[in-house]
């Protein structure tokens, strides 16, 4: 195996963690670090394929984590400004419970 | 595969999994903090300095912050006594299962992952820099906004609504 | 002779992993290729992790003894001349002390806080120049390295608090994190102004950036209006960050005891302090790298003076000064803390910013000092003085009973 395709399969159980903790888990922050774990699996492919690419000097790849780091955090803030505005709502922040449009 | 590569994956996969798997929620974001710290390390191994610093300073310093003080606020420190996984659990699972399997089997198969890696690249900060005021000073200026967007909008929704 | 003084640490350095090379010929071993270099930074580290504990020690007793002094009282006075001994009774005490953790508590959080927070710690050193040649990392980011470890610590305070399971410990856990975060903003943007008219993150660049001397003055940037204005503030955002007082809210004793690290008792609870003193040295070496010309000599004529001898007379002159501010000021109220971070600091240091700018494109001259000053010292008139006359920031009015 190449070092290239291990840092492709360690970015793709990240993806696959961070997804299965989104759809199977109740709780909303839970939810939102699953998100950000895809992210972060995603960032790791972008500076893997930088480093392993055919022209690294380019720095396409170290740009597009730059900015993606840049997109989650903003991500992240709203995101748990929205979970704190709805568990002062509705009291919980078990996504089951949550389920109607109406307040 | 080499040594330092496999005890950063060893890392990086056993917090991951602890973070999605613990009952605790406090426990969760301190795994995932671990985890983050974890992937600087990848990105520092992979000669990518300036990105693997900043992602310590804005993942483990500010956004792993920022999950604890929200599960704090929202009560979350004690672990549930009724079962963490939703209704659709198994779906759910179902659905990760069948993503990692095409992922891992297109990585198995691609040609592009069997290129052989280039020679070591030395990226200094001043490069960064002149490419981000230069090639990429469009992103960087949305970025801005961006940015300014999400703090105004985070501060509007939390902010405790007046009692009429 | 006074280069080899200067350098006198660089070339014992050398000396050892000549030596030690030479040893493993005369035994006739191999080491392998990776040995070496970790040799080479285990000398690099070992003087690190001696020097600044016997820092902590010795600045222990100054602190008392100069708290004192302020306070009219002696201070410790009875073990060693002067009770300047007085850190090795502490230090033993504290080892045999019996280490109490509640039943309550997490107990592996609990452990690991402590853990982590003397590690970062001691990391932040790696890139901090002490002399000429001396420093252990010399990192083309340094800079981001060094507020990048720092920022670990704020998670480390958070698992103290939290895992004792002590509603004062999470409180001031609390009231710590929200100090650190904001005043995290004017400490990194101060520096920033440094980046901008160096254009480096490599604190040894920035080092020999401030070497030279135009006209009586060197040229530190602490000698500009912008750098002048960004020290200040740096020193302030840096009191804060390191929750000394008037910033002591989070260990504020009158109100939530001890704050984070009430239930560490022994040998944990000296960790914590000797990592609250680390971080002081740390930022004070950090101010000094970027404020105070780093190990250069104030005057060429005292280019005699050791580079490493210079770094750490204005280490302890910033460490008086973090001792006197202790002992003058009282402690700020909560909200007086988050209104000087957000109200004053942070537009201070943006404005700064912009002077900084001012200073580097308008070019030599008295026009530079003209225009960068005159902002400086506009924003400051205009942002600073209302509101440290308002009730915001401003002292208390008492009203007496008579």
């Amino acid at each position: 195996m190449t070092p290239l395709a291990g840092y492709l399969l360690l970015s793709a159980f990240l993806f696959a963690i961070g997804l299965a903790g989104a759809l199977t888990r109740r709780n909303a922050i839970i939810v939102l670090i699953g998100i950000e774990l895809m992210l972060n699996a995603a960032n790791l492919n972008f500076i893997a394929f930088w480093r392993y690419g055919p022209n690294p000097e380019e720095l396409t790849g170290i740009m597009f984590v730059i900015f993606s780091i840049a997109v989650a955090a903003a991500e992240a803030a709203v995101g748990l400004a929205l979970i704190i505005a709805i568990y002062r709502h509705y009291k919980t922040t078990n996504m089951d419970e949550i389920n109607s449009l109406k307040g | 595969m080499n040594l330092p590569f496999a005890i950063i994956a060893a890392v990086i996969v056993a917090a991951a999994t602890a973070a999605m798997t613990l009952r605790n929620l406090v426990h969760s974001s301190l795994a995932v903090a671990v985890a983050f710290g974890g992937l600087a390390l990848a990105y520092l191994y992979l000669d990518a300095q300036f990105v693997g610093l900043t992602q310590i300073l804005v993942y483990v310093g500010a956004v792993a912050i920022l999950i604890v003080f929200a599960v704090l606020l929202t009560r979350g420190g004690e672990p549930p006594e009724k079962c963490i996984f939703s209704a659709t659990w198994f779906w759910g699972l179902l659905i990760t299962v069948a993503v990692f399997a095409t992922l891992a089997w297109c990585v198995m198969h691609s040609f592009a992952s069997r290129r052989d890696p280039s020679d070591k690249v030395e990226v200094t900060v001043k490069q960064i820099g002149d490419a981000l005021m230069t090639k990429f000073v469009l992103p960087l200026e949305v970025i801005g906004l961006l940015l300014t967007a999400a703090l105004i909008g985070a501060v509007i929704i939390a902010m405790r609504e007046e009692k009429k | 002779m006074t280069d080899s003084l200067d350098q006198i640490f660089v070339t014992l350095k050398h000396w050892l992993l000549s030596g030690l090379d030479d040893l493993l010929k005369w035994l006739e071993v191999a080491p392998p290729g990776w040995s070496m270099p970790l040799v080479s930074i285990v000398l690099s580290l070992a003087p690190i992790l001696m020097v600044f504990p016997a820092l902590f020690a010795i600045t222990t007793v100054l602190e008392r003894k100069g708290l004192g002094r302020i306070q009219n009282r002696y201070g410790p006075n009875r073990v060693g001349p002067f009770g300047f001994l007085q850190f090795a009774a502490d230090g033993i005490k504290a080892l045999i002390k019996e280490d109490l953790v509640p039943r309550a508590a997490d107990k592996v959080v609990h452990f690991i806080a402590p853990v982590i927070l003397v590690i970062t710690a001691f990391t932040v050193y790696a890139v901090l120049p002490f002399g000429r040649n001396m420093v252990a990392a010399d990192l083309d980011a340094g800079l981001l390295f060094f507020f990048a470890v720092g920022a670990a610590s704020e998670l480390a305070v958070f698992m103290a608090g939290w895992s004792s399971r002590n509603k004062y410990a999470l409180l001031g856990a609390m009231r710590a994190i929200a100090q650190m975060v904001s005043y995290e903003i004017p400490l990194i943007l101060s520096s920033v102004a440094v980046v901008m008219i160096t254009g480096t993150l490599s604190l040894t660049k920035i080092v020999e950036a401030q070497s030279t001397h135009a006209g009586l003055l060197p040229d530190w940037f602490v000698f500009t209006p912008w750098g002048f204005m960004g020290f200040t503030l740096f020193m302030i955002a840096a009191n804060a960050e390191l929750n000394r007082s008037p910033f002591d809210l989070p260990e504020g004793e009158s109100e939530i005891i001890a704050g984070y690290f009430i239930e560490y008792s022994g040998f944990k609870f000296a960790l914590f302090f000797l990592s609250e003193y680390l971080s002081m040295f740390a930022l004070s070496g950090l101010g000094i790298t970027l404020f105070l010309g780093g190990w250069n000599a104030p005057f060429a004529a005292l280019d005699f003076i050791p580079s490493w001898a210079w770094f750490f007379a204005k280490l302890l002159a910033l460490i008086f000064l973090f001792i006197w501010t202790r002992g003058t000021l009282p402690r700020l109220r909560q909200d007086q803390l988050m209104n000087l971070a957000w109200k004053f600091m942070i537009p201070m240091v943006l404005v700064n910013l912009v002077a900084a700018a001012l200073w580097h494109f308008t070019g030599p001259g008295w026009m530079r000092w003209l225009t960068s000053g005159a902002l400086v010292v506009g924003a400051y008139m205009l942002l600073g003085k209302p509101q440290f006359e308002s009730k915001d920031i401003g002292k208390r009015t008492y009203r007496f009973a008579d």
